[in-house]
């Protein structure tokens, strides 16, 4: 009888715990995981600066690197209540992204100005200081090589939550695990893929794609994180080619956040003119 | 009541193996720096007390805590090594060229004509060229100095340095300031290169000198555009944005002049090289001939308007005084405007453009080229249905010649009658490979009313970060050999360049 108590107990206890991880679980919806995790990968603060080294490892060992540093600015939200300052909102809307490549020598120089729309094509214009062109480019190939990387120009730019179908197929202590099915299975090269969010910071951890196969890919692995005025960061991150083993490691030496950039550098005028002020040589 | 018991067991049983299965699916591992969702169960798993929630959804300080017990840890105390790129380490003295402000490239090119021009030596090109650039910004002002050292062993004229011709074993490319001494102005003074219109490898209202011999002999792109001296003003408001362009002494075009690429002349009625070398009559006097030019543009949602406006000359020796027997540039002004914005799954153009020929206004001097309007529709987009990294794209060209009638009176006996419009389509296709490091690309012009050609293939391979191998060639066909390309059919050729950049 007393054995059976115990057991009665243990299994109250263990159905209360499962309970409350499955309340935790429901407090967040799918959406909301996503929508957390794609602010906290792409939104966080009302601007952002940040210097990013590539590093792209063939699988012979050759590398080839890739510095540059980009600019965001968020547009506000614009239902939001003024009151509240514009870094504060977790508005997930339009933005705006300015490139500008150190190094290989022979994009040296160059700037590349993004701005990322929701529900229709970016608009993109690529400067060539040595023919003083502003170049429009078209923005259709957003799943293809960014610089020749492993990244892929949504990957640095973020890939809308809305072009996919999320599940949660997983909770645990560290991880949300979902599945994401494209709605337009057309328009890209994956047939699914799986994100690891992790459950107190809402950063990406890892991302696998698979293919029509069911085999994966393609894997991206956050590899260093740190807080960066109050906001978790990825600093270092991997993708890989898992077919040829060819990998790129994205790392962030220098990141901030509400850096006060103005909307006006997002223009053609900078394009042309580098803002020196916010890009160290 | 026993059996109960057991199911309870059996039950209890699959759930704690549940649970503990749960907390041990942890997916990928953390990575450097996370703290754990919970460091707590991490060390008792299953009957676990306490806060074995995964709790701390917002973060907070029992992040930090929990942080303290995982191994991954460290936010500002680990060495920072897995985040800088380690070049503190392997600084090379090409790092150090780089930290001095300094860049640019060294290459070696040649190239061989693939037809027998009886004017013209074999090999149309055999240079190496160092270029060297250096920009500094002191303190809300930009200095850029660019520069190129050139031997050219097919050019017989390499002592002769002209800076305005670019001929000569030193060619200045760049050296301007820029500073914004107002929020709303930005001044670029100093010789510079100019661009603005909206045409791929076609220029209506882009009146600033190109660089066609460096074009037609296969130097890289980058020198289709010659520089110019002048001082920039670019005004910006919300309303419109300005640009004002002006340019003390004009700097023609680098055109054809028989030295290294034969043309057809009409003076002899024959295609002529070496032995007819064209040597304009130069508009040097400064501020007498003077060139401005100005764009205005705006952008409304994604498609970007401008007009333009250029008082100047030909950037091309239009005109021929017959008494002195010396080509010039005449007078000129033109008029414009284009819109450039996304189209279908592309990005789309159009440009018109009023070509004032001052010295020619009726058309009545066959000397001088007429008046022209020149029109250009365009059109490019990614297939990425077909292959990654594959771009075509289209262009319809046309140039109108105004006050046709007038200009066939005048002709003489004799000189070829040109059309009155000349109608070109390009067609570009760009194809990366091997994680873009492979580039095939072509670019060709076709004109139906001249029935003559130009095709420019290249193959250009990014062995490493720093050294580019390329081979192309430019290649010229046309059923006569006055028309605009077909003139230099014999100056087709192939090249081959190796650089190295830095």
């Amino acid at each position: 009888m007393k054995y059976t108590r115990t057991i009665l107990t243990t299994l109250l206890l263990t159905l209360t715990f499962v309970t409350a991880a499955e309340q935790t679980s429901e407090q967040l919806t799918v959406d909301e995981i996503i929508q957390t995790a794609n602010f906290t990968a792409y939104y966080q603060g009302a601007d952002g600066r940040a210097r990013v080294h590539m590093k792209i490892v063939d699988p012979q060992g050759r590398t080839r690197e890739r510095e540059m540093t980009i600019l965001r600015w968020d547009a506000p939200n614009p239902d939001s209540d003024e009151t509240i300052p514009r870094k504060d909102q977790d508005h997930t809307g339009e933005q705006k992204f300015y490139v500008y490549f150190h190094k290989p020598a022979d994009v040296a120089k160059m700037t590349y100005l993004v701005w990322k729309h929701i529900g229709k094509d970016d608009d993109r214009w690529l400067y060539l200081p040595g023919v003083d062109l502003v170049k429009r480019i078209a923005a259709t190939d957003k799943r293809s090589s960014f610089v020749g990387s492993n990244f892929y120009y949504e990957d640095i730019s973020g890939r809308q939550p809305a072009l996919d179908n999320h599940e949660l197929i997983e909770t645990n202590k560290n991880f949300y695990v979902l599945k994401s099915k494209p709605k337009d299975p057309e328009a890209v090269e994956f047939s699914y893929y799986k994100t690891w969010v992790h459950t107190t910071t809402a950063l990406v951890i890892q991302q696998e794609y698979y293919d029509k196969n069911g085999q994966a890919y393609r894997k991206y692995e956050s590899k260093k994180v740190e807080q960066v005025d109050g906001y978790w960061t990825t600093v270092a991150s991997r993708m890989t080619d898992l077919q040829t083993g060819r990998y790129t490691d994205l790392t962030y030496p220098k990141v901030e956040y509400n850096v006060g950039i103005d909307e006006d550098i997002f223009t053609e005028r900078y394009l042309r003119r580098p803002p020196t002020q916010y890009i160290d040589e | 009541m026993k059996r109960h018991n057991r199911t309870m067991i059996a039950a209890a049983t699959a759930m704690l193996c549940l649970v503990s299965l749960v907390g041990a699916q942890d997916g990928p591992a953390l990575p450097d720096g996370l703290p754990a969702g919970d460091g707590a169960s991490e060390t008792e798993s299953g009957g676990a007390s306490g806060p074995s929630l995964p709790s701390g959804l917002p973060g907070g300080e029992d992040d930090d805590a929990s942080a303290g017990t995982s191994p991954p840890t460290g936010l500002d105390d680990d060495g920072d090594d897995a985040t800088a790129p380690d070049e503190a380490d392997d600084r090379t003295w090409l790092d150090m060229v780089n930290d001095a402000g300094m860049s640019g490239f060294w290459e070696v090119r040649g190239g061989m004509r693939t037809q027998n021009d009886p004017y013209q030596n074999d090999v149309s090109l055999a240079e190496t060229r160092l270029q060297i650039d250096w920009r500094e910004v002191f303190d809300g002002l930009t200095v850029q100095l660019t520069g190129d050292l050139v031997y050219d062993q097919a050019d017989h004229h390499m002592s002769n340095v002209n800076l305005n011709t670019g001929s000569g074993w030193f060619d200045l490319r760049e050296a301007w300031v820029a500073f914004s001494p107002l929020a709303f102005l930005d001044v670029k003074a100093g010789r510079q290169v100019l661009t603005w219109g909206t045409g791929n490898y076609v220029f209506l209202n882009d009146i600033f000198p190109k660089d066609w011999l460096s074009y037609f002999l296969g130097r890289d792109l980058e020198y289709l555009k010659a520089p110019s001296d002048a001082l920039r003003l670019s005004v910006f408001t919300d309303i419109v944005n300005a640009e004002f362009v002006y340019m003390p002494h004009v700097l023609p075009s680098r055109g054809i002049t028989g030295r290294r690429l034969s043309y057809y002349s009409p003076q002899l009625g024959r295609p002529a090289g070496q032995d007819a070398v064209i040597d304009p009559e130069r508009p040097d006097e400064c501020f007498d001939d003077a060139v401005y030019a100005m764009r205005l543009y705006r952008r409304i949602g994604s498609y970007e308007l401008a007009a333009y406006g250029s008082w100047g000359v030909w950037q091309t020796p239009e005109g021929f005084d017959p008494a002195r027997g010396v080509a010039f540039y005449p007078r000129l002004n033109t008029y414009g405007a284009s819109v450039r914005g996304p189209l279908l799954a592309g990005i789309a153009n159009m440009e018109v453009a009023w070509y004032d020929s001052r010295d020619d206004r009726h058309g009545t001097n066959p000397f001088v080229r007429n008046s022209e309007m020149r029109i250009l529709v365009g059109y490019e987009q990614d297939l990425p249905e077909i292959a990654d990294d594959l771009t075509v794209g289209v262009q319809y060209y046309v140039e109108i010649m105004a006050d046709y009638d007038s200009y066939r009176d005048a002709l003489l006996p004799g000189q070829p009658q040109a059309d009155p419009a000349r109608h070109w389509v390009t067609f570009n296709v760009t194809k990366q490979l091997i994680n873009q490091n492979l580039t095939l690309d072509l670019f060709a012009y076709y004109s139906p009313s001249s029935d003559d050609a130009y095709f420019r293939p290249s193959v250009s391979y990014k062995i490493d970060d720093h050294w580019t191998a390329t081979l192309g060639g430019n290649v010229f066909v046309g059923s006569h050999n006055h028309t605009f390309f077909g003139q230099f059919e014999r100056n087709s050729n192939v090249y081959a360049s190796l650089r190295f950049g830095f």
